[in-house]
């Protein structure tokens, strides 16, 4: 088997008194996409700034390639797309990748070369000479992973890619992105889109309050931990009008807001029961990531932290 | 982290980061940077120097002229240290952006350094033509000199001003570094007047300053007043520049890696 890209051993974060990672260990194969999962505050975007060098390790062991995080030449073979936009708003298109391989050291005629390539990977070709500011968000997102990948890294990190974009700016991003994975590139991305991780990853990993909770492949995951369908149902009084409504039938319930979620091998006997009472709205549909996150958190995905 | 492991084409990729934000507004800035300069030379140089005629031995306007020069060779790497080193850092997110690639904080503060010390070159270029047009310069011999200097001028200062940069919460902030440091420097470090004229006390604060150092070599090199201990002078903006790096790459670090 070959070298894990990413290890960390025990690894810990400590801000003031309050761990945000809480000695936790994985590693990430290469080749594979890994999607790092969890709400708001769950530890995601620490994790990525400790592995990139922007933050230290309070303890344990991190390493990117067999070296300890805090080696920063390491980041010629990395590509980061961050959550927050940092393009260059005073440049062109075609300038701010031009000035970011000068960063790597990438000589101008290669740098040009590659240029065209990424403009063209990242649907940008017309828009080379306009000024970043012009540009739209899905269209910025996508400079902005045409630029991690001025250096042709092995590993790209991308830190909530599609956060804030329109369904069809979304789609154009996964489908590079997986195409990336189809080039052989690891990826990394952590994401709350439940969507996101289910299109994209590999294997998964699901953080809450800087731990683990679990980690697999999405199937793994979802057949290990939740019934494969559920009735989400919406106008039911109370818990024990919950009950009643399940009485006899084999059902596990969770309860969110105003919607009970019931789990169950077999739901049809739930549903007809719901069919006969018109005041109840409800949804049968296969579980999905966000029902494994409830059940592992007793928190709906989308709750801040 | 070792703080001179420098790699020169980094620190250059950063410089030319900002020369090429430069470029695309060169006509703009060069304006600012010399227009308010130009407007005291004019005003000051003529008006107050018909009436004082000489200064120091020579005529005020070639004594302002050298002073004018030092002093927007401060201001001009102050401002470029300050304002526009936070936007990068803060509202931009380009050092950041920068840290995800193989360039370290100490070179983007090398960088940012070096290109704050070129924009002082660059206006300072140009009010020495125009200091030359006024008749501000006497020894033509020895000016070109005050170049290279003028450049060691705007590194001594934008060292400082990039580690208030690194520890400052907002813009706001940068004007208690105008009204405690900077400004006090322009009226008392020599500009408009010899300094042995003020109160032994507070001469004896202004030789501890970077711009009197300034002042005692570029007007020598320019006018014909004698130059004397020149490597002392040179010495002090060396400090300055190589100190403020020193803790502006500390803070940065601070700030940045957390």
């Amino acid at each position: 088997m070959s070298q894990a890209v990413v290890s960390a051993k025990s690894l810990r974060k400590t801000f003031g008194h309050r761990d945000v990672v809480c000695g936790i260990n994985f590693d990430i194969r290469p080749g594979i996409c890994f999607g790092i999962l969890g709400p708001n505050g769950a530890g995601k975007t620490t994790l990525i700034r400790m592995l990139m060098g922007l933050s230290p390790v309070t303890s344990g062991d991190y390493h990117l390639f067999g070296s300890d995080v805090s080696d920063t030449s390491i980041h010629s073979r990395v590509g980061v797309v961050p959550q927050q936009d940092n393009l260059d708003p005073d440049f062109s298109v075609r300038l701010n990748l031009k000035v970011y391989a000068g960063y790597f050291g990438i000589d101008s005629k290669t740098a040009e070369s590659r240029i065209e390539e990424l403009l063209e990977f990242a649907a940008l070709s017309s828009r080379g000479d306009d000024q970043v500011a012009t540009l739209s968000g899905g269209m910025r997102r996508r400079l902005m992973v045409a630029r991690a990948l001025i250096n042709d890294p092995d590993l790209v990190v991308l830190d909530e890619p599609s956060t804030g974009l329109d369904p069809q700016a979304r789609h154009l991003i996964w489908q590079r992105l997986r195409s990336l994975k189809a080039a052989g590139k690891t990826l990394i991305l952590t994401t709350h889109y439940m969507e996101e991780a289910a299109e994209l990853c590999d294997e998964l990993m699901v953080l809450d309050h800087g731990n683990i909770l679990t980690r697999g492949s999405l199937r793994e995951l979802i057949s290990e931990h939740v019934e494969p369908e559920v009735v989400a149902i919406r106008g039911l009084h109370n818990e024990l009008d919950a009950i009643e409504l399940c009485e006899g039938l084999d059902i596990r319930r969770d309860h969110v807001g105003d919607t009970w979620f019931c789990y169950a091998i077999d739901a049809r006997p739930l549903v007809a029961r719901c069919a006969e009472r018109p005041e109840l709205t409800f949804i049968h549909r296969p579980s999905s990531l966000e029902d494994l996150f409830l059940k592992l958190t007793g928190r709906d995905m989308r709750e801040e932290a | 982290m070792i703080l001179f492991h420098l790699a020169p084409t980094r620190v250059l990729a950063v410089w030319r980061r900002n020369f090429l934000v430069w470029k695309q507004l060169a006509g703009a800035s060069m304006l600012g940077n010399f227009g308010d300069p130009f407007l005291y030379l004019l005003g000051l140089g003529y008006g107050l120097g018909a009436y004082i005629g000489d200064m120091g031995g020579i005529p005020y306007m070639a004594y302002l002229a050298s002073g004018i020069l030092c002093s927007s060779a401060m201001n001009t790497a102050t401002f470029e240290s300050l304002y526009s080193a936070f936007t990068r850092m803060n509202q931009q997110g380009t050092w950041e952006s920068m840290l995800a690639t193989p360039v370290r904080v100490q070179e983007i503060i090398a960088g940012e350094q070096i290109w704050a010390a070129t924009k002082s070159l660059i206006s300072g270029t140009a009010i020495f033509l125009v200091a030359g047009l006024l008749g501000g310069i006497q020894q033509w011999e020895t000016a070109l000199l005050a170049l290279p200097v003028i450049f060691l001028i705007g590194l001594a200062f934008s060292g400082p001003a990039l580690a208030i940069c690194a520890i400052s919460p907002s813009y706001d902030f940068f004007l208690y570094y105008f009204t405690l440091a900077v400004t006090p420097m322009f009226l008392f470090c020599g500009v408009f007047y010899p300094i042995d004229t003020l109160p032994n006390p507070v001469q004896l604060i202004a030789q501890l300053l970077p711009l009197t150092h300034a002042v005692a070599l570029i007007r020598p090199l320019l006018t014909e007043m004698p130059l004397t201990l020149p490597w002392l002078h040179v010495g002090v903006l060396a400090l300055y520049a190589a100190g403020g790096f020193t803790l502006a790459t500390r803070l940065a670090s601070r700030r940045l890696i957390r």
